[in-house]
């Protein structure tokens, strides 16, 4: 493969619809760990719950609607659940809880007992058919772009379009929360928790909402994640799922209205730049080798990013309670 | 069991699917045992042949003779079969007491494993993810070590000193540097999620994804002991954990380091300033970390086998055991740990086998909800 294309392809993926669902879930993970603190560590389980809700709604024969609500309803209980006896604690136990509880939704679905609900290892399958996602699409069929890398199907339009254009309705309310008087209060409680309590303000109420907030925005890019491919399994929502949104989060700028997308887009790019370099090298590389390499490349890009630069691309050091105070 | 002697199906027949395409297929032998070779990990379908059973011989359930969605995590999973009649609301007394060992044996090893990531955040504040790491680090150095021909008894304590080395150079190059920097807490916790990341795809990268047995581990068989039934490895390794826990025990009580530790724990400032190097404390609970965790790996690597994540699925038990036991109480990991344990152990007689963790894990959050300063935590110290 030609460099050229390598590039085309990591553009591609870049624009495509990972980057748009990986920036919907980073924006909700932006407006809890940027804007409020909240270590939420295991993100991966209100997209899990989001893709859930949407191939349940599929499976029982009710419509794309029933999905999506089903979707929302899920990641709110689910919030409600973690939230009201963690945030009241410190910070470790929220992360040490979440993280947690991701794994245990991970091993539900997966358990073979939970096959009637969720298809267990196999998972649930024919969301397309079921729910008809594609059929008011109305891009004609055949394939737009230039090159033969930088190609979309109409298909792929159609997700990544519907996709980008939730994350730019998400992205327009998150500013206009974060500008009000509500969102000053996050930023507050972020900076100084105990300031905020002394000016009277019930710290742990606001908390909870920005919680509930966010992962709902995470359990819509899950039932996007889920409608794009067709169908769900147990295997995709595991913990470094939740580490390369906050690579995306922190990537951006944590606590920035354009963080999650431009850091989402920017690291598509790169995680997929480096997938085809590592394919064109003058070596060969295995598969499973290749897939480590990126994930490694992932951890220390992650690790460098937080001590070196951990406002981001967006975010301004002053601004940025990472950088310590 | 025919006529209360155990009796097992000889010359039954046992395929393995994956995806509708056949991996192997084996049949079994006098004691009843099929091995089937798979390429790794995933999830597979093992079909008995139930026309190939013996006379005598009936699946208890008949829609089990198909285990489809058969999960295999750890490089090797035990399928079974079980023939005759159902008795499984008999079970006996033995049963419990020797799941009850082997939960103990695991919460021991989760001890001793955990005992570092607790010392680390009393003198620290830090929830090190990249802990899990430390834990396969000493498993994989010690395979290596075997391996490049070291007997076993000689390279645990090569692999444990290793493990110190790690833990002091995990202080040393990255978190006194980030300390000094006064870094925020949220964010250090990130860099180690990092960290563990790039640790375990980098073990990925050079020890391969497959699993492999220390070769002391092979061979193994269960003799009873009063109603237990435990192999010279089970005794072995809680054994080593009792004498470890107890010689940690001993450290943190009557030794003047010991001291030094608990006081940096309690109030880094006021230590330092009674005289106390706090740097020096905090890079010796880094190598002990480092050499427990090795330890502990090397323990749970006996009794399962050796992968590069195997301390990646210890992690939310070791985290359960932490929080379950107190924050930064090290006895409390210890009693966690245990708890954990027996309860993620015993609960696999009661429930699907596939529930394990989650009990443990449920465990964690009912705790948080009704004692979130743990057993053995102080009130006044949380916020």
């Amino acid at each position: 493969m030609s460099w050229l294309s390598i590039v085309a392809l990591a553009l591609q993926t870049a624009i495509g619809f990972p980057a748009a669902s990986y920036a919907l879930a980073a924006s909700g993970l932006n407006l809890q760990f940027g804007y409020t603190g909240l270590s939420n560590f295991g993100m991966v389980g209100f997209l899990l719950v989001g893709a859930y809700g949407m191939a349940i709604a599929s499976d029982r024969g009710w419509s794309i609607w029933v999905g999506f609500a089903l979707a929302v309803a899920a990641a709110v209980v689910l919030a409600l659940l973690l939230g009201i006896p963690t945030l009241r604690l410190r910070a470790d136990y929220l992360s040490v809880v979440t993280i947690a509880t991701a794994e245990i939704l991970r091993l539900v679905v997966n358990a073979r007992p939970s096959a009637p609900l969720t298809g267990a290892a196999r998972g649930i399958g024919g969301l397309s058919e079921n729910l008809g996602f594609f059929e008011p699409n109305f891009i004609p069929e055949g394939r737009y772009g230039i090159g033969d890398s930088f190609v979309f199907t109409s298909r792929q339009l159609w997700s990544m379009g519907i996709t980008w254009a939730m994350v730019l309705v998400v992205t327009l309310l998150i500013r206009s929360w974060v500008r009000s008087p509500w969102g000053r209060v996050l930023r507050a409680i972020r900076e100084d928790e105990d300031a905020a309590t002394a000016l009277g303000k019930n710290v742990v109420v606001y908390k909870l909402q920005s919680f509930v907030i966010g992962g709902t925005m995470g359990a819509l890019a899950g039932a996007m994640i889920a409608l794009n491919a067709g169908s769900v399994g147990p295997s995709r929502w595991i913990a470094p799922f939740t580490f390369a949104l906050y690579t995306v989060v922190i990537l951006g700028g944590a606590g920035t209205v354009w963080g999650p997308v431009i850091g989402a887009i920017v690291y598509w790019f790169l995680l997929d730049f480096v997938d085809g370099a590592l394919g064109n090298l003058w070596f060969e590389v295995s598969d499973a080798t290749s897939g480590a390499i990126r994930l490694a490349l992932m951890g220390v890009g992650l690790m460098l990013l937080m001590i070196f630069r951990p406002q981001g691309l967006l975010g301004s050091r002053k601004e940025m309670f990472a950088s310590g105070r | 069991m025919i006529d209360d002697e155990p009796a097992f199906a000889d010359g039954a027949t046992v395929t393995v699917t994956q995806g509708g395409t056949e991996v192997g297929s084996a049949t079994t032998g006098a004691d009843g045992v099929f091995v089937v070779e798979i390429p790794g990990n995933g999830t597979y379908e093992v079909a008995l042949d139930t026309d190939s059973l013996p006379k005598g011989f009936s699946l208890t359930d008949e829609d089990r003779a198909t285990l489809s969605g058969f999960r295999v995590n750890l490089g090797d999973q035990q399928a079974t079969f079980r023939l005759g009649d159902d008795q499984r609301g008999g079970r006996e007394f033995s049963d419990y007491a020797t799941t009850f060992a082997k939960g103990l044996r695991l919460g021991l090893i989760i001890a001793v494993a955990a005992v570092g990531l607790s010392l680390v955040y009393g003198v620290t504040g830090l929830i090190n993810f990249a802990h899990a790491e430390l834990v396969t680090f000493g498993a994989i150095a010690a395979y290596a070590l075997t391996s490049a021909g070291v007997p076993f008894w000689l390279a645990v304590p090569i692999a444990v000193a290793l493990g110190a080395g790690v833990g002091l150079a995990n202080d040393r190059l990255l978190w006194l540097p980030l300390r000094r920097r006064r870094m925020a807490m949220v964010s250090q916790m990130v860099v180690s999620i990092g960290l563990s990341i790039a640790a375990r795809n980098l073990f990925q990268v050079f020890y391969g994804p497959n699993s492999n047995r220390y070769s002391v581990s092979t061979g193994q068989r269960e003799s009873a002991y009063g109603p237990f039934r435990l192999t010279p490895n089970d005794l072995a390794v809680i054994a080593i954990c009792v004498a470890v826990l107890l010689a940690v025990t001993v450290l943190l009580r009557k030794t003047r380091l010991g001291t030094a530790i608990r006081a940096t724990a309690d109030n880094p400032d006021l230590a330092a300033s009674s005289g106390i190097a706090v740097d020096r404390i905090i890079g010796v609970v880094w190598m002990l970390c480092g050499a427990l965790a090795a330890l502990g790996g090397i323990l749970y690597g006996l009794t399962l086998n050796v992968r590069y994540d195997m301390g990646f699925v210890l992690l939310l038990s070791m985290f359960a055991a932490v929080v379950l036991g107190g924050l930064g109480n090290a006895y409390g990991a210890v009693l966690g740990a245990v708890v954990i344990g027996v309860v993620q152990e015993m609960s696999g007689l009661f429930i699907d086998t596939a529930y394990k963790f989650v009990v443990a894990l449920a465990v964690l959050i009912l705790v948080l909800l009704i004692r979130p300063q743990g057993i053995l935590g102080s009130k006044e110290r949380f916020g």
